[in-house]
Parts: structure tokens; C-alpha cells; sequence
């Protein structure tokens, strides 16, 4: 039976879910895309001070609509509270950072807890009123996405609609603005208004988000998917669709938990759900996924070892150096400072790879194809540190770190630009331009 | 062209940060169609000019004209390349999009980049020698790029005055000379190129017109004429220290 | 108003959470790291939660522990997601905080099924509830709260008097902290646990959102009168207890007064900790905005004098102890008040006020005082004079201007540094007198 009620929401049987769900899915791609803006305009937690702001506007138009007499309980007015006293907290933010020394952190701190504190002791209030439904503005602070009645989530689906057309018509604008504020106002563009324009879109989301969300947790949807597109992708149109599909996806999971437990605080759980998709995303994210970093971290080291074990071997070919298996241990080990243990696995793999072979109790040496192998390597690492010593005043002191260090990732292309631009070489393998043998400082001690 | 007025016109330009002075009446005349140096020592308020000239730091009293207009009429005329470090070279974006920027006050607002901007774009790319990197997301670029695709951005502007903040700071010396070539191209097309400098050495080889600047104009004129040791000792050597401490004292009482 | 026992506790217990929050805070603030208190007292949700789980209590020592864990932890997890994400603080801390508040409020509503919590607490505190669990002490049986607040704070107290050579270091001097490659890290994260910890203790009192006014608004309070660490310290915890005990009575009081009835102590602190800051922007020494808007008044009235001075005494050079009408003042070469009606009519009236000049048949003319004041002033304006022409090579037409901005900003200290640098000249550039 929990089965069948699980599959009635997420397939959205019901109208009422499907209304709600239009709301809030809404909300997260606004949140989405005005959050990458956000993001990239480095205020984030601006719009943490907002939302916290938002708390006495909500209560303050709560107490003005008892007092008038209309119930309080209408959503327009107590956002219309919301949007005021958030407005005048971000007035309060800048006021404060503009007339003291304050740093900009210290005054949001103060904004968010001053304004949140008044709104605590109006709630306070509120709540020992007798006939006054408090309860209601309880969902303000925790969110209720699932028990949105349907105009309210119409209103809210269909505002956050007209904030997306907005940021998509403005797109280069932002962009423009939130890349090289001063480039833009050198160009004429007014970056003044512009910035006042993208901060009122957050908070517009941030007011919107109140009721699904709650006063506490809604800049998560500003900030969580925006951030977690941040490991996807390098391009600003992909990372605010990125983060537009994960507001999406954050809020229909959200909305759909918090719709079969109700007792759940509907904004933690759309929250939660936003963190595990921004865990995934930290994980495994394309660009800058902490996993993919690790494996071509990895993989460059493994190669940068390989292709350096097998240029020392063919070196000391070249200059006839006769070791016994164990001098050679030492000589090589010492030569990049490898471990004993590193430097046997790395043996080992090319032995499985048949460019090395060994006869005990001998020094190891390279096959043919490993020899042609390690000649390839050598020669372009050489040819490399020609080109920098005589391209980029390099000293030649310093010519076997660079070479090096790029070498590795040559690809085929600049080695055949390398060889234009050193065209004496042809197709041979150039003399090392510097001393090969460290003077066996690394046979002895 | 059909401008006979100087390329910028300065008069009485004072600025204060914190009611602090940083320039104090400024006054210039510089003709058009020259590679203009801006030199002087740290603190002497280069990059401060420059960003008064483009309004992006707010005069305290002054004129700027540009071919004999106010600036603001004149912003179209105008490119700018601000300081590198200023930006986040982290951010979501690749060469060809760094450089269409440029373009944006062309197309206007809320249009998207077509085609053909782009391809404009590109060009500029091909003209600073990056076009092989159009598609490369900018953190990913050396010093020396980074400053050629900001150049190649003010390229596209197509202005006719142009106001560089330090492009030489922390590039190759490949980059250096690429940058010096373009420089002398727009001379020749007929543009008015500023450029804050910090190096001496080649102040002489690179500029034709030089302003040197120690919270006044110290000297202002063809390089080879004002370039001298006289003036250098006037800009560079001490500060005037009863001003520095009569500029403490104005900082102090009002902040 | 009827004060009880109950209402006693509930201010010692609230000035209790202010004072350790405050202290520990005050750093926050100085480090430029506000935002960091907020990110962990939202971050220690978890730890709480699973405390209250597996203890089924809302305070002791287990709650503590599990907060100032995932404290610490949220403060690294800040460090690793703006590491690898190459995200800016901001963005990391509402990341990581919003997330761990959000499994902590889920947690807690677990944990509601077994213990007597409900989410408010978690936000708003309790403080009305402290004074109901009691603990016994020897022979005095004190509120459960207040004992362990009390904890706290002489941990917090010892470690500050302990390490504070080393706090106002890296506070007050981060350059020279490096330069004596004094290591701050591990300071950091002693800074860190402290907030976790005192974040915990005052939860209860409090809540996790009002905490952040404990530890963030009595620093900036401190930051606007004082720029030294042990005043700035003092101010800080002072302040917050002072919000403690106005903030509980405007609690039970200003409601009443409006018909309602009372309110929750923890908001109506914040909103006096607000309050207290509001003032101190205001009227702070130095850089308050009254006071500053005070002092460039005032700075305004003396150049206005100055300029009354200096006109007549170029005026009795020329004209021997004429004076001038309010007209000639406008129209003189180069008056400061050719636009300036008002001006004039203030530095006149301050300048009678003073005695510097008294006026006789529609003109003015100086006093014998105003002689002396006058000469002075115009002393100083042509040794700038000399000084722009002769140090900075300011062309003739230029001088004016500048010593006219400057003289009114000379003291006396940098009047007789121009006196020697001037010692044997008695001209100014255009061959005027010095008086």
C-alpha cells in the first residue's frame, strides 16, 4: 500500500500534487538559474540575510491583517510583508558595510540575527493570541511544500516562470556583470542597476520560497544546485541549465517525500534531497568531480613515472653505465627519489609490458620495442628543453624540471610543432643539453 | 577622421578616496593616434586615472572630454582592458565567449551572441594569436594568453581611444612583444592607445607619448621630449612629504 | 510586571549564554569570520540530533560532544568544498550548513517520537523552560542550564586568558603572525571547537538562529567604540549582558503594553542587541554616524570662520581697517562665498559669536582678537603658497586653489614644520607679505 501511494505521487495522480508540484519544481529551476548568478557574483549568503529578514515582514503583516480584520492567513499579503523586510535587511546589509568597518560577513550575521530575533519576539506574540491561526506561519519557517493550497502554488510556479524568462533574457547581461563588473561599467553598461536587478530576482526567489521551503533553509536552492553544476561543467549556459535541472529534480524528489511524511519539515527534505544530489555531483561531477580529479591524478602520475623510469634506463644505455642488479636499484631510485617500492611495481609493470627484461642477479635492460619506446620518450623530452632553451630564455640550469613537468602531456601535435620549431634535429635524437649523469649521487650514499 | 580636438582632454581632475586625495589637478592634453605611457611610481594614482577618465571612480571635481566631447556622450569611442588579477579566471567561460564580451554593447540589450558575432570574435582571436584556443575555458590559459584574449576583447570594441590597466604585469616575454605589435597597429589605424607602465627601460622604445604621474602630472608629452632625468627625479624620487602629511591630515579629520 | 525567582534564572542563564557566545564571538568578528558562527551553529544540528537519539536527553555532555564534532567537521567540510570546487567561502559555508541543518531538523523530528523536542526549540531556544530541570551543587540547587552555561564560559575565559597574546596576534597583527611564522591553524580550530561548544551550551537559551546575534552583533558593537583586543573583549560581553537583562523585561513588558502577551526572551535580546548596535553606529566616538557628521559640521563652521578671517585680513592689507559689507565679501576676487550666501551668513555670526569681528554701520571689521586670528590664517594660506611654488613647481594661477583647501586643515604641528621649512622667508610667491 505504501507502494502504490509512493507511485500515485511521483507519477502525480493527483491534481492537487500535480499543481504543487508544477509550483515547486518551478521554484527549483528559478532558484537554479538566479543561484548561478548568484554564485558567480560571490554574494551568496547575501541572500541567507534576506530570507532570515523576511521573518518580522511575514509576522508584522500577519498582526496587520488580524488587526484589520481579515484572517491573516492570505499569501499574497504576508509575502508582500516578506519582500519588505527582506528588501529593508539587504538595505540594512549595505548601509552597514558602506558606514563602518564592518566586513560584509559580520554584517549579514548581524542583519540575519537582529531581523530574525524581532521577528521570534512578534511571533512570540502571535502565537499566545487567541483565535489567531499561528499555526499557519509556522510553515513559513519550516516550509510545507506538500500542503500548498492551489492557488498558492500557482502563484508561486507562475512567478518563478516570468524570474527564468527574465535571467534568460538578461543572460549575457549577468553574465557580462558577473564576470568583469568593471569591464562593463568601462563599456557604458549600468552595472549599478543591473546588480540591483539580479539581486532583486533573488530576492524575489528567496520570498517565493518561503512557503516551500522556509524562512531557515530557502537559500539552498539558490546555492546547492548552482553549486553542484559547478562540478559538471566549465560553461556558464550548461552549468545554469545543470543547476536549473538540479533545482528541478531536488524539488519534485522533496515535494514528493515530504507529500508521504507529512510530519517530515517539508524544506529539510527537499533540502536533504538537494544535498544528495549535490554529494553525487561533488563525487563524480565531470568537471570538477572529485573522483575524476583523483583518477586523472593518478593516471598522470603513473605515466609521468613510467615515461621518466624509462628515459633514466635508456640514459644510462646511452652513457654505458654497468650496474649490478642492486646498484641499479639504488642508482635508479635515487635518480627521481622514488621509493624502493614504487620503483618495483613501476619494474614490474614494464616487465609485464615486455619493454624491460631481466636475467637475475643482472641489471635490468630494455627489449628492442622498449628501447624504441624509451628512445621516443627521450627524444622529445630533448627536444622539448632545446625549444625552451633556446625559445623562452630558459637557464639550462632549470631546462630538465620544465621538460619534465610538460613532456607528459605533450600530444603528438606539438611534438610535430616542437619539431618544426627545433627543425635542425629532423627525425634524430638530439644530444641532452646538459651533464646526464648526476656524478652517481645517486649510486653511492 | 574628422576630429581635431585632442583624443582626451583633462582639466582640474581631483579624486579622493575617503575624502583623501589621490590625484590632485590633473591636467592633460594628449593628440590623437599615439601610444601613451602612464608611468610613475606605486601610489602615485595611475590605475586611479585611468578609472576616474572612464567614470568608474568617483571625481571629485574635473573635466574629461574625449575628441572634444564629454566622455559620457563619448563611452562608444572608448575600450578599456582593465587589470587581470581583477577578474576570476575560475569562471564558467572560454576565450571565444571572454572576447565576444566586447561585443555586447553592439548587439545590444537581451540579444543573443549569433553566428556572426562570433565569427567577429574569432577574428580578434586570430589577430592576438589565439584562435587555436577559442574554445578553451580561461583558467586553462598562461599569464601571457589570458592578457592577449583580454586585448583581443577590446579589439572588438573597434574604439578609438583605448585605456589598458598594466597588460604587461606577469606576462612572457613572447606575449610582451605580440602585445607591443598590436599596440603600433592601432597607431596606425589612427587610435589613441593608454597604457599604464611599469617599466622604465622600455618606456622609451615602447610609447611615443608619455605621461608621468606622481598625484599631478609631473610631465606630460612626446616621450623623447619629456623622458628625462630631471623629470624622473620629479616623479619618482621622495615624496613631497609636508603634502603627504597635509593629506594625512585632511584623511584623518573627515573619516 | 511581577518579577519571579524563575524570571531571575532566566536572566542569569541568558546573560550566562551571552557572555561566553559574545566572547568567543568577538574573534569571529575580528577575523573577518562572522558567517563561520552561523554556518556552525546550523552545522551541530546533526550531532545534537543523534545525541538526543541514542541518550534520549536534550542536554549533557554527549549533546555537547556530538556538536562540537560536527562543528569541526562542517568547518573542514567548508574547507574541502571550496577547495575542490573552487568555490568562494560564502557559497561553500551555505552549501555545507543548509545541508546539515536540513538532515539535523529531519533527524530531530525522528528523535521527537522518543524525547520532548520539537524543532522550535532547535530555533528559537527555550530559555522559559531552563530554570524547570535543577541540578543539585553542594548544598544550592541551581537550573541544569545554568550550571553547564557556567562551564562554558570558564572554559571559554580560561582559554582566551590563556592564549591571548596569541589571539591578539593573529588577531590584531595576522602580517607580523606570518612573519614570526607563528602557525594559525591550529588556533583556528581551537577557535572553532570554542564556538561549537559555547554554540551547544547556548542552543538551549537561545536557539541556533538567535545564537548568531550572541556571537556576531556584541563583536560588532565592540568594533565600532574600540580598536584595542581587552576593551574590545570587555564591550563585547558586556554588551551582550546588558541585552540579557533589558531584552527579558522588554519580553514580559512591551507586549502588554500593546494588548498582547509576553513574547519569547531570546528574540527580544536579539532585537536589543540590534538596538544597542543601531546606537553605537550612531553615536560611537570617532566613527559614529552622528558623531562624524558632527565633527565634519563643525570642521565645516571653522573653515567658514577661517574665511571670514582670511578675507578681512587681505582686505585691511589693501584698505587699512575698512572691513567689508556682506555684499563686498561676495564679490571680492576669489571669495569662497560667491555662491555661499548662507555660508557667509553662518562663519559672520560664528566669527561675532567668537569676537573675532564686529560689525559697525552694515560693515565688518576685525577685533583686535580677530586681528591676531586673522593674520594666522593668512600666514598659513601663503606659506602653502610658497611651499606648492617652490617644492611642487605649481604654476602661479594654480596656487590658490590648493592652499585655499589646505589652510583649514593645518594644526599646529604641521604650521611649524612649515615655519622651518620656511624659516628665513618673508614673501609669498607673488611677493605678498607674509604677516
Amino acid at each position: 500500500m505504501m507502494m502504490d501511494r509512493f507511485m500515485r505521487v511521483l507519477m502525480l495522480a493527483d491534481y492537487n500534487t500535480r499543481i504543487v508540484m508544477f509550483g515547486t519544481v518551478l521554484l527549483g529551476i528559478a532558484g537554479g538559474v538566479v543561484g548561478t548568478f548568484l554564485l558567480l557574483r560571490r554574494r551568496a549568503l547575501l541572500a541567507d540575510a534576506v530570507s532570515h529578514a523576511a521573518l518580522p515582514g511575514v509576522v508584522g503583516a500577519f498582526l496587520l491583517a488580524v488587526a484589520v480584520g481579515t484572517g491573516g492567513r492570505s499569501l499574497p499579503v504576508l509575502l508582500a510583508g516578506a519582500l519588505v523586510s527582506g528588501l529593508l535587511g539587504m538595505g540594512c546589509v549595505m548601509l552597514i558595510t558602506r558606514f563602518t568597518r564592518l566586513s560584509q560577513d559580520a554584517a549579514l550575521g548581524i542583519v540575519l540575527s537582529v531581523f530574525f530575533g524581532f521577528g521570534a519576539a512578534l511571533l512570540g506574540i502571535v502565537q499566545k493570541m487567541r483565535g489567531a491561526q499561528a499555526a499557519g506561519l509556522n510553515s513559513f519557517i519550516y516550509g510545507s511544500a506538500a500542503s500548498m493550497i492551489r492557488t498558492d502554488a500557482l502563484l508561486i510556479g507562475l512567478a518563478a516562470a516570468v524570474v527564468v524568462v527574465l535571467a534568460a533574457l538578461l543572460f549575457k547581461e549577468f553574465r557580462l556583470l558577473t564576470f568583469d563588473p568593471a569591464f562593463a561599467a568601462g563599456d557604458g553598461w549600468p552595472v549599478g542597476r543591473l546588480d540591483l536587478l539580479l539581486m532583486s530576482l533573488v530576492v524575489a526567489i528567496t520570498v517565493l520560497g518561503l512557503q516551500a521551503v522556509g524562512i531557515v533553509l530557502v537559500i539552498a536552492i539558490l546555492i546547492v544546485p548552482a553549486a553542484s553544476a559547478r562540478f559538471w561543467t566549465e560553461s556558464l549556459l550548461v552549468m545554469v541549465l545543470v543547476a536549473a535541472l538540479i533545482g528541478a529534480v531536488g524539488s519534485y524528489l522533496g515535494t514528493a517525500i515530504s507529500a508521504l511524511a507529512p510530519r517530515l519539515p517539508a524544506g529539510a527534505v527537499i533540502v536533504a534531497a538537494l544535498g544528495a544530489l549535490f554529494l553525487v555531483s561533488f563525487l563524480f561531477g565531470g568537471s570538477r568531480g572529485v573522483v575524476r580529479a583523483m583518477i586523472t591524478r593518478s593516471r598522470v602520475i603513473r605515466r609521468t613515472v613510467r615515461q621518466n623510469l624509462l628515459r633514466v634506463l635508456y640514459e644510462c644505455e646511452e652513457s654505458g653505465l654497468d650496474h649490478d642488479a642492486d646498484e641499479q636499484m639504488r642508482y635508479l631510485s635515487a635518480s627521481r627519489r622514488w621509493t624502493p617500492r614504487t620503483l618495483r611495481r613501476m619494474l614490474r609493470r614494464l616487465e609485464r609490458e615486455q619493454l624491460v627484461y631481466r636475467v637475475p642477479g643482472e641489471q635490468r635492460q630494455l627489449t628492442r620495442t622498449g628501447r624504441y619506446e624509451a628512445m621516443r620518450i627521450t627524444r622529445n623530452h630533448r627536444l622539448w628543453e632545446v625549444y625552451l632553451l633556446e625559445h623562452a630564455d630558459t637557464a639550462a640550469a632549470h631546462v630538465d624540471h620544465g621538460a619534465d613537468s610538460i613532456e607528459h602531456v605533450l600530444g603528438d601535435a606539438l611534438v610535430a610543432e616542437l619539431e618544426e620549431a627545433v627543425p635542425r634535429f629532423g627525425k634524430t635524437l638530439p644530444q641532452s643539453p646538459h651533464a646526464l649523469v648526476q656524478e652517481e649521487q645517486g649510486g653511492g650514499s | 577622421m574628422q576630429h581635431d580636438a585632442p583624443a582626451l582632454h583633462i582639466r582640474d581632475l581631483t579624486v579622493a578616496y575617503h575624502r583623501k586625495p589621490v590625484l590632485w589637478d590633473v591636467d592633460l592634453d594628449v593628440p590623437p593616434s599615439v601610444v601613451a605611457g602612464i608611468v610613475g611610481p606605486n601610489g602615485a594614482g595611475k590605475s586611479t586615472l585611468i578609472k576616474a577618465v572612464l567614470d568608474l571612480v568617483p571625481r571629485t571635481s574635473g573635466v574629461v572630454e574625449v575628441f572634444g566631447r564629454p566622455y559620457r556622450r563619448q563611452r562608444r569611442l572608448v575600450g578599456y582592458v582593465p587589470q587581470r588579477e581583477t577578474v576570476d579566471w575560475d569562471y564558467p567561460i572560454n576565450a571565444l565567449e571572454l572576447v565576444a564580451m566586447g561585443l555586447y554593447r553592439i548587439i545590444g540589450w537581451c540579444r543573443p551572441v549569433t553566428a556572426a558575432y562570433r565569427t567577429r570574435a574569432l577574428e580578434a582571436l586570430e589577430e592576438v594569436g589565439m584562435a587555436e584556443f577559442a574554445h578553451r575555458q580561461i583558467s586553462r590559459l598562461s599569464g601571457g594568453q589570458q592578457q592577449r584574449i583580454f586585448l583581443a576583447r577590446a579589439l572588438v570594441q573597434d574604439a578609438d581611444v583605448y585605456f589598458m590597466d598594466e597588460p604587461f604585469a606577469g606576462v612572457d616575454a613572447g606575449t610582451e612583444k605580440a602585445i607591443i605589435a598590436i599596440l603600433q597597429r592601432l597607431r596606425e589605424r589612427g587610435k589613441t592607445v593608454f597604457v599604464v607602465h611599469h617599466d622604465l627601460e622600455t618606456v622609451r622604445e615602447y610609447f611615443d607619448y608619455l605621461v608621468m604621474l606622481n598625484m599631478r602630472v609631473v610631465a606630460a608629452g612626446p616621450a623623447r621630449d619629456v623622458f628625462t632625468s630631471e623629470n624622473l627625479k620629479r616623479t619618482y624620487g621622495g615624496r613631497l612629504t609636508l603634502l603627504d602629511r597635509a593629506v594625512d591630515a585632511i584623511g584623518g579629520s573627515s573619516s | 510586571m511581577i518579577w519571579t525567582s524563575l524570571d531571575s534564572w532566566i536572566v542569569i542563564a541568558a546573560a550566562l549564554a551571552g557572555a561566553s557566545a559574545a566572547l568567543v564571538g568577538a574573534f569571529l568578528v575580528l577575523e573577518k569570520m562572522s558567517m563561520m558562527g552561523d554556518a556552525i551553529s546550523h552545522a551541530v544540528l546533526p550531532g545534537i540530533a543523534i545525541a538526543f537519539i541514542l541518550t534520549g536527553s536534550r542536554v549533557g555532555g554527549p549533546v555537547l560532544v556530538g556538536a562540537a564534532g560536527f562543528g569541526v567537521l562542517a568547518s573542514m567540510l567548508v574547507h574541502v568544498v571550496r577547495r575542490s570546487g573552487r568555490l568562494d567561502d560564502g557559497a561553500a559555508m551555505g552549501v555545507v550548513f543548509t545541508v546539515l541543518f536540513a538532515v539535523g531538523l529531519i533527524l530531530i523530528e525522528q528523535a521527537a517520537r522518543h524525547v520532548d523536542i520539537h524543532p522550535d526549540h532547535v530555533l528559537f531556544g527555550s530559555v522559559e523552560l531552563v530554570p524547570l530541570t535543577v541540578v543539585e551543587i553542594g548544598s544550592m540547587v541551581i537550573p541544569r542550564g545554568v550550571a553547564v552555561l557556567a562551564v562554558v564560559l570558564f572554559v571559554d575565559l580560561v582559554v582566551v586568558i590563556l592564549f591571548f597574546k596569541e589571539l591578539r596576534l593573529v588577531t590584531f597583527d595576522p602580517a607580523l603572525a606570518t612573519t614570526l611564522g607563528f602557525n594559525a591553524t591550529w588556533l583556528h580550530y581551537l577557535l572553532m571547537t570554542l564556538v561549537a561548544l559555547t554554540t551547544v551550551a547556548a542552543f538551549e537559551v537561545v536557539g541556533s538562529i538567535l545564537v548568531i546575534a550572541m556571537l556576531v552583533v556584541p563583536g560588532a558593537i565592540a568594533h565600532l567604540l574600540t580598536r584595542r583586543l581587552a576593551p574590545f573583549l570587555l564591550v563585547s560581553v558586556a554588551s551582550a549582558v546588558l541585552a540579557a537583562a533589558i531584552g527579558h523585561v522588554a519580553a514580559i513588558t512591551v507586549p502588554l503594553r500593546f494588548g498582547f502577551e509576553d513574547t519569547n526572551t531570546a528574540g527580544a535580546m536579539a532585537t536589543v542587541l540590534g538596538l544597542l548596535f543601531f546606537t553605537a553606529l550612531l553615536v560611537a566616538p570617532e566613527r559614529g554616524l552622528l558623531t562624524r557628521a558632527w565633527t565634519m559640521l563643525a570642521r565645516r563652521m571653522i573653515v567658514r570662520t577661517q574665511d571670514v578671517l582670511g578675507l578681512l585680513a587681505r582686505a585691511s592689507e589693501r584698505s587699512d581697517g575698512d572691513g567689508l559689507s556682506v555684499n563686498e565679501f561676495r564679490t571680492v576676487h576669489r571669495s569662497p562665498f560667491a555662491a555661499r550666501a548662507t555660508g557667509l551668513r553662518v562663519g559672520l555670526m560664528l566669527s561675532r559669536i567668537r569676537g573675532f569681528v564686529r560689525r559697525e554701520h552694515g560693515r565688518y571689521r576685525l577685533t583686535e582678537r580677530g586681528r591676531a586670528a586673522a593674520r594666522r590664517v593668512l600666514r598659513v594660506h601663503r606659506l602653502w603658497e610658497r611651499f606648492f611654488h617652490d617644492v611642487g613647481k605649481v604654476g602661479l594661477i594654480d596656487l590658490h586653489p590648493a592652499a585655499d583647501y589646505l589652510e583649514h586643515y593645518t594644526d599646529a604641528e604641521l604650521r611649524d614644520e612649515l615655519e622651518k621649512e620656511f624659516a628665513g622667508t618673508d614673501t609669498d610667491p607673488r611677493g605678498n607679505p607674509l604677516p
